[in-house]
């Protein structure tokens, strides 16, 4: 067991465990919190795939931004055990049974796609420095990625419009 | 069978690196405590502390043996784990921050081997700093719900908005920065400005919106709205007291002296000698790494002076004045800043 391997195992339990924390939180605040640690551990496991960008942008972007506007609104709203709506038994149930709809799509979606044979490349590949990711969604991916832009700036209108209603 | 294979002579290198930058940290934020007070009191025609000590310079050390044995007091309807986490984190971000900053020209050993003097010069270099300031927000959010006091929580809420807003420009005029060096590692941004001279004569309008961030970032007047006592009492940290408390106001120096050491090696030359050409004086490299060392800290030293300048001579803004200010004057300047960068380097380019 080399230290790569040690580390992936070290990560995996923790968001494993962190993930499994946000579900299980009666407190919202918590459940941020560990949401928080799920992003840092996904992160850990970008930079095992040595794709450095994407993890330093996961960690400014989601653990860093948007979570800080999802703490924000708890916090704000003071949601504790008392406040928060009783959530009756067959909501309950119809949620589960839900989910586990959910999870069976994916899985026999995902069975036999080609993705199980495809091996990580662990410790090497140079794709995800920032040079070479730069330069192939600038050129092989151009306009996928120019079109992901326009939805970015639609969607900062509307916030722009929604907040000037009044 | 080897279980691990370690390069023990790396971790020893890294772990004194790492346990010097972090000794030299609370120094200087030590220092900068009396520096503060000294500053203001030379401003105003005072004195200064001048008791603990010739000219007062034991002070911090009184100030901290005397926040060390306050009562340690946790407001019983807090909560307890998150309380103390805050603290904990303000101090951590602040410290891990600098990490990718070069500290001096690298230092080669007597066998050939190169030690940079630089914890980390990973790929992402600066970004990297910009993630842990991104995450440094968490410590004043839940210091300040978990004391559980209307006043903490509003001055918790100011703070994550004014770090969140101001992190925009301050990012804009970093992509400035960026497009002249080509590469985020700290090691060639300074390597571009020993070459081609220093960034601030190419950048001075990116230079003085990266600074206003700084002020705003860590939480220095007249930005220092989350702690203004006449609105909120004391701000985020007003149920902390003992070394928790010391926690936060200790952060706050250390992220003083780490944005100082950022500003400089973006736009300031890091550790580069100005005006003379180093390489020509033939000196040992231990020699060039210790001068090229203290012409940083010598560099580093201004800005910290700078700041606490301008704590005693502009008054607080407004809320709305700073929320107008980041985000309807200096993101579009940045953003001005930022074109006009990439259209002059096009032109120049062609």
């Amino acid at each position: 067991m080399n230290i790569t391997q040690i580390l992936f195992w070290f990560l995996s339990v923790v968001a494993l465990f962190s993930a499994l924390m946000v579900i299980t939180n009666k407190n919202p605040v918590y459940s941020v919190l560990w949401l928080i640690v799920t992003f840092f551990a996904i992160s850990g496991h970008y930079i095992l795939l040595n794709a450095q960008f994407l993890a330093i942008v996961n960690i400014i972007v989601y653990a860093g931004a948007i979570m800080v506007l999802f703490l924000f609104v708890i916090m704000l709203m003071n949601l504790n055990k008392e406040t928060e709506p009783q959530k009756n038994r067959w909501l309950r149930m119809a949620g589960a049974v839900a989910g586990g709809c959910l999870l069976l799509v994916l899985v026999a979606a995902l069975k036999d796609t080609d993705i199980k044979q495809q091996q990580a490349m662990v410790n090497g590949g140079s794709i995800g420095l920032i040079k070479n990711l730069g330069k192939e969604l600038f050129t092989t991916y151009v306009v996928p990625f120019e079109i992901s832009s326009i939805l970015f700036l639609s969607a900062m209108v509307g916030a722009v419009v929604i907040g000037k209603k009044e | 069978m080897t279980l691990l294979v370690i390069d023990w002579w790396l971790i020893l290198e890294k772990a004194l690196l790492i346990g010097g930058i972090i000794g030299l940290s609370f120094f200087i934020a030590m220092y900068t405590t009396l520096a503060e007070r000294k500053v203001a009191a030379w401003l105003q025609d005072r004195r200064g502390p001048n008791r603990a000590g010739p000219f007062g310079i034991f002070q911090p050390l009184a100030d901290g043996g005397k926040l060390f044995f306050k009562e340690e007091i946790i407001p019983l309807a807090s909560n307890k784990f998150l309380f103390i986490l805050g603290p904990a984190l303000a101090m951590i971000t602040a410290l891990i921050t600098s990490t990718v900053i070069p500290w001096a020209a690298p230092f080669i050993t007597k066998g050939g081997n190169v030690i940079p003097m630089q914890v980390a010069d990973v790929d992402m270099g600066i970004l990297l700093v910009f993630s842990i300031v991104s995450v440094g927000v968490y410590g004043i959010m839940i210091g300040g719900w978990a004391s559980n006091n209307k006043f903490s929580l509003m001055a918790a809420v100011r703070g994550a908005s004014q770090m969140v807003s101001y992190e925009l420009p301050m990012g804009l005029c970093l992509i400035a920065v960026l497009f002249m060096t080509g590469s985020l590692k700290m090691s060639e941004i300074v390597a571009n400005q020993v070459q081609n001279g220093w960034h601030i004569i190419y950048q001075p309008l990116g230079f003085l919106i990266f600074f206003i961030c700084a002020l705003a970032e860590c939480n220095r007047t007249p930005f220092d709205l989350p702690e203004a006592e006449n609105e909120l009492n004391f701000g985020y940290h007003q149920e902390y007291s003992s070394m928790k408390l010391g926690f936060y106001l200790f952060a706050e120096y250390i992220n003083m002296f780490i944005s100082s050491a950022v500003m400089v090696t973006l736009y300031f030359g890091g550790y580069d000698i100005p005006f003379v050409n180093e390489a020509s004086w033939g000196l040992s490299s231990f020699w060039m790494s210790l001068i090229s060392f203290s012409v940083l800290m010598a560099k580093i030293s201004f800005f910290l002076f700078l700041f606490l300048w301008i704590r005693w001579t502009i008054p607080r803004f407004r809320y709305d004045q700073l929320m107008n200010l980041g985000w309807k004057k200096l993101i579009p300047l940045a953003l001005v800043n930022m074109i006009i960068t990439a259209a002059v380097l096009l032109l120049l380019n062609k």
